[in-house]
């Protein structure tokens, strides 16, 4: 996989989760791998949806077919042996194939399956990613069910055999790209959709003929791009006491005096002019990535 | 930037003249993820294609010329969703079926003809070398035969029993025969999903898996054998076991593709290679859940209605047949793979 071009502020991070993905048009999505335990979370909701399908279904039988002994005993085992079977190899791969490819867990945690290579998600891909499900999770789990069955006993063995299996849970967290054995061998990963609004423009709203505070020159070749995010971030915040504390930093460093109380105002007209100043740089390919460069 | 307005900002005019078709993109985009595409007019789905390269488009400028990582960052969700929608379209489903039957699985289990003659092999070995066993030594039968599988059946059984168990009609209904079959079923594939999964550790424990399965068969057949049944064993279990035993070897087979890949990747990177041959063996592992469901349905309807000896042998007889001319016989183009 090409490196790709770290998110500010996570520059010189080497486990970065933003992954190349360029598109037929030429344009790269930057796509954002999920972090282990956001995969644990939508793991964990969909095994108790499993679960809870399970006991509905069973106590729904023992209310239909009360007092019946026999048959009872008889459906409930098939229930669980023939059900739960069933639902973990199943549930997985249906929700997968459609059209969002996510299971109920991953679509709360807006997750995704995608094909590795760019391509279209394939069935036999999901049905590969979910065959291996059988031994990286319930192989541990059946096998720590049979040991203390089976009394500790024979320590030394169980637990040599529940490195053993236990090696495959784990294998997301020994690769950079957070792949289960499932998704090495499908060729898929699992990445961020986030449903993000369109919030209003930090910058638009100071009417230029209102402006307080005049710039100059110097005043704003002191930062760069990455101040400029971080301003964003606090403006947008719109948090009193991180306000005051950047407004006294700017200030200090620029030398104006600012009134009390007006600090969003001050920010939000430094913002503006600071970004218009940086943008323009950019059009004629001039870029300041942080207040350290000259 | 006109003279007029010189603190009216590039990129914000430019968000202001796009913001409409994106938030256009992001309605249309929503509907079809909830899957209600069909309330989309034609012109709608025909407009989307240009509505998400419009927002790459914008995506591109704004990375190059705004600083405003809000709006880049919603551009980059907006355009990745689009992406997946516009690009995730699958041919019909009766297309992928006829395409996964009529090219996909006969290729995959052509490409896979020499792990399944290992696989076969295996299993082989590990009957002829139980049946040694349990002949020489009966109480070997129950180190290698779980409890739950024998049934009741074992060295200790009189032949009239034994022959019962063959030749049961299913008329008594109190040993549980649902839930027995139900296990049975549960436990194939199991076994077989093991036996594939587990190739990923280089294949040796789908190697152990398949020698372990023909064990099972070999005690069994060493415990009817010393009553004098063996022929009608052979029968019993052919008309369903050829199909299931055959199933579970190709779900070795599968197994050792993928743990070879990993072992030895070649010229390919070790990913590149586990995820091509994890195609070609998940292709095979499809028709082995499908198989196995045939050999349910064999045993379920087949075992309990068919009495005969000659019967069940013929019926098993062809089943295998069939497999094997449909696997490696049956003509097939390499070009309909893609549906």
């Amino acid at each position: 996989m090409a490196k790709a071009r770290a998110a500010p502020g996570a520059r010189t991070d080497k486990e970065s989760s933003w992954r190349t993905f360029v598109t037929p048009e030429g344009v790269d999505l930057k796509l954002d791998i999920a972090s282990v335990g956001e995969r644990a979370g939508a793991m964990m909701f969909d095994l108790m949806v499993i679960v809870v399908t399970l006991v509905v279904f069973t106590v729904f039988l023992l209310f239909v077919l009360a007092g019946s002994g026999q048959v009872l005993a008889q459906a409930i085992a098939m229930i669980w042996l023939l059900g739960f079977f069933a639902l973990r190899n199943g549930y997985f791969a249906i929700f997968e194939l459609g059209p969002r490819a996510a299971t109920p867990g991953k679509r709360l945690m807006k997750l995704r399956v995608v094909s590795r290579d760019g391509s279209r998600l394939r069935g036999h891909q999901v049905i590969a990613r979910n065959a291996m499900r059988e031994l990286e999770l319930f192989l541990p789990l059946s096998f720590t069910a049979y040991q203390s069955s089976q009394g500790m006993g024979d320590f030394a063995t169980g637990l040599v055999g529940l490195l053993w299996t236990g090696m495959f849970a784990l294998f997301p967290l020994f690769n950079r790209d957070r792949l289960r054995v499932g998704d090495l061998i499908a060729g898929t990963w699992v990445v961020r959709v986030p449903q993000r609004s369109l919030s209003h423009s930090v910058a638009t709203h100071v009417a230029p003929e209102q402006a307080r505070y005049v710039f100059t020159d110097a005043h704003l070749s002191i930062y760069g791009e990455f101040e400029l995010q971080k301003l964003e971030e606090v403006l947008r915040r719109n948090d009193d006491y991180s306000m005051l504390v950047v407004a006294r930093t700017i200030r200090e460093r620029l030398g104006i005096t600012v009134p009390e109380g007006d600090e969003y105002a001050f920010l939000e007209a430094y913002y503006t002019a600071l970004c218009q100043r940086l943008e323009r740089g950019m059009l004629f390919g001039k870029r300041k990535k942080d207040k350290y460069q000259r | 930037m006109s003279a007029a307005a010189p603190s009216q900002f590039a990129s914000a005019k430019f968000r202001e003249a796009r913001t409409i078709d994106w938030a256009e993109l992001e309605q249309r985009i929503r509907a079809i993820e909830r899957g209600k595409a069909a309330t989309l007019s034609d012109e709608d789905l025909l407009e989307l294609p240009v509505l998400y390269r419009a927002a790459l488009s914008s995506l591109s400028v704004a990375r190059e010329t705004s600083l405003d990582t809000d709006l880049v960052a919603y551009l980059e969700a907006l355009c990745a969703r689009a992406y997946f929608v516009l690009y995730g379209v699958q041919p019909p489903l009766r297309r992928r079926i006829a395409a996964y039957f009529g090219a996909s699985w006969p290729l995959a289990m052509r490409s896979l003809a020499r792990e399944t003659v290992i696989a076969v092999l295996m299993m082989v070995l590990g009957a002829v070398a139980a049946y040694c066993l349990v002949a020489s030594d009966p109480s070997w039968y129950h180190s290698i035969v779980p409890e739950g599988l024998a049934g009741g059946r074992g060295p200790q059984s009189s032949a009239a029993e034994l022959r019962q168990t063959l030749y049961d009609n299913g008329g008594d209904s109190n040993n549980m025969l649902g839930v027995f079959a139900t296990y049975l079923f549960t436990h194939n594939a199991q076994i077989s999903l093991l036996c594939f999964a587990l190739g990923f550790a280089f294949g040796v424990p789908t190697l152990l898996l398949l020698v372990y399965n023909g064990c099972i068969l070999g005690a069994f057949m060493a415990v009817f054998a010393s009553k004098g049944l063996a022929l009608p064993l052979s029968a019993w279990l052919s008309i369903h076991g050829t199909t299931e035993l055959f199933a579970i070897a190709i779900a070795g087979a599968a197994g050792l593709r993928i743990g070879m890949a990993v072992a030895f990747p070649g010229k390919l990177s070790r990913t590149a290679a586990t995820t091509k041959a994890g195609r070609t063996a998940t292709f095979a592992m499809i028709g082995v859940v499908l198989m196995l469901a045939v050999a349910g349905l064999l045993e379920g309807v087949g075992r309990q209605l068919i009495q005969s000896d000659a019967i069940r042998v013929a019926i098993g007889g062809s089943a295998l047949a069939g497999w094997l001319l449909y696997f490696y016989v049956f003509p097939v183009r390499a070009e309909d793979e893609n549906g």
